[in-house]
């Protein structure tokens, strides 16, 4: 049994195989529809995040399978003082896989300890967000055609964003990345990222302040929020929420087939006139997003994809 | 200088990073040796590095965790000491794991809240502990 706490907890390999079946799944939905029958997914759910339980909670849905759960804490035993580990020693009992989302950072990694069943890591506060680091992948596979020789910008809160995180050291292990890391200083992204990820794999990068200087020469821009979330100190929010705002005349300046992404929701970084620009691909990661986790559950569960006969990789 | 007496049967940790010498008395947990003669000397001038901290025990060294040294400063020596002469003098190895000797002091980590959590250090490939929960480094400041 495995678990998808971190996301190199899969190889390369193993990912890339992920995203072949999601791709596999985006193509012909209706193909898998009775492939989870029976199967019920437990959505542990300790803070509010509507769009990330409901795309697991369709992904499973589309699958043939059930779901039960918690939408936030509120209406949970976590209210009485109940431990995670005692959560997923009982949730166990009653479900066959679990997606997790926690304000504390390691939450389900604890509850991988205790568990029975595979656990998906739905998004740990700020640390850790696995399965939106597979769906950017795959949806920059698909707009590029490849994950190898590009030039990735990153924009925004690179200090606190754990989708930023996950994704750079996912694609630290592609070949021939480069990335561009566009933020105000406070938001600049942490030391260790520098330190153990990019340095040790070679990997060129670049810190700017400038998005206008970095769009003409990015592949792909990762937009990001300055989460009010991750904030000990009101006033340091306000200051650095408006950082980057990415406008239609601003993406005048970036390459034809350069692709648009954001974790989402948006606030106000990326204005409502980008959104019909063919770059825009945020609201295709949204659907990639169940394509994804409906071969992350289907594979996690052993079962076999209906078109090849096999699981994607051995759990 | 201020003069300590030569142990006879003991250890001697030396080149400890001046200043953190007592917070290294209180991890090891020097206090609870019992009957154990324990000196702690601070800022001792250095050649290498101009001054350094060095604690010197007179007694029974076998139930002392020297594991923790290893994370504390890869740099510390200890010597080990028999009969008055020196028996061996080793650097402590970084152990892969450490398991309840230090605390996550992230408030944002399971730990803070979760009762009857360990708290556990992985050492990463370059050479700095992190909690294996949230991924945050471990500053030594003993």
């Amino acid at each position: 049994m495995r678990h998808l706490i971190d996301p190199l907890d899969f190889t390369l390999e193993e990912s890339l195989r992920l995203l072949d079946l999601a791709d596999r799944i985006h193509d012909d939905p209706t193909a898998y529809r009775d492939v989870a029958t029976r199967k019920r997914l437990a959505t542990l759910f300790y803070e509010p995040s509507t769009r990330t339980r409901l795309s697991f909670e369709a992904a499973m849905l589309n699958l043939g399978g059930q779901v039960l759960g918690f939408p936030d804490a509120g209406v949970s035993s976590a209210t009485k003082g109940e431990t995670v580990a005692d959560t997923i020693r009982i949730i166990s009992c009653y479900a066959d896989i679990a997606a997790m989302r926690h304000p504390k950072e390691g939450a389900p990694l604890r509850a991988a300890r205790y568990s029975r069943i595979p656990v998906i890591n739905a998004g740990d506060g700020g640390h850790s967000h696995p399965t939106q680091t597979l769906l950017d992948m795959m949806t920059i596979r698909r707009r590029k055609g490849r994950l190898d020789g590009l030039t990735i910008g990153f924009c925004g809160d690179l200090k606190f964003g754990r989708t930023v995180h996950s994704l750079i050291k996912s694609l630290a292990r592609c070949k021939n990345m480069q990335f561009v890391l566009i933020s105000p200083e406070e938001l600049r992204v942490p030391d260790y990222i520098i330190s153990e990820v990019l340095d040790p794999n070679q990997i060129p990068f670049v810190e700017t302040r400038s998005l206008e200087e970095a769009l003409p020469n990015l592949d792909i821009l990762y937009m990001t929020r300055v989460q009010q979330e991750r904030f000990f100190n009101e006033e340091d929010y306000v200051r650095l929420k408006n950082s980057y705002v990415l406008t239609r005349d601003k993406l005048a300046l970036a390459p034809a087939d350069m692709a648009v992404l954001h974790p989402l929701p948006r606030v106000n970084e990326i204005t409502l006139d980008v959104d019909d620009d063919p770059r825009a691909a945020y609201f295709e990661q949204a659907q990639n997003g169940v394509y994804m986790r409906m071969a992350l559950i289907m594979t996690l569960l052993g079962l076999k994809d209906p078109k090849t006969g096999e699981v994607a990789f051995q759990c | 200088m201020l003069k300590v007496d030569e142990i006879m049967n003991g250890v001697v940790i030396d080149h400890i990073t001046a200043g953190t010498g007592l917070g290294l008395y209180h991890l090891m947990e020097l206090e609870k040796l019992g009957d154990a003669s324990v000196a702690l000397l601070q800022n001792v001038r250095s050649q290498k590095t101009g001054k350094k901290d060095i604690i010197k025990i007179e007694g029974d060294v076998s139930k002392l965790n020297f594991d923790v040294l290893g994370y504390v400063d890869p740099q510390i020596s200890i010597t080990y000491i028999v009969n008055g002469h020196v028996d061996r003098k080793v650097r402590p190895e970084q152990p892969k794991r450490l398991v309840n000797v230090i605390k996550c002091t992230n408030p944002r980590c399971i730990t803070a809240i979760e009762e009857g959590c360990d708290h556990i250090f992985a050492l990463t490939p370059s050479g700095r502990y992190r909690c294996i929960y949230c991924e945050q480094e471990f500053k030594v400041r003993p």
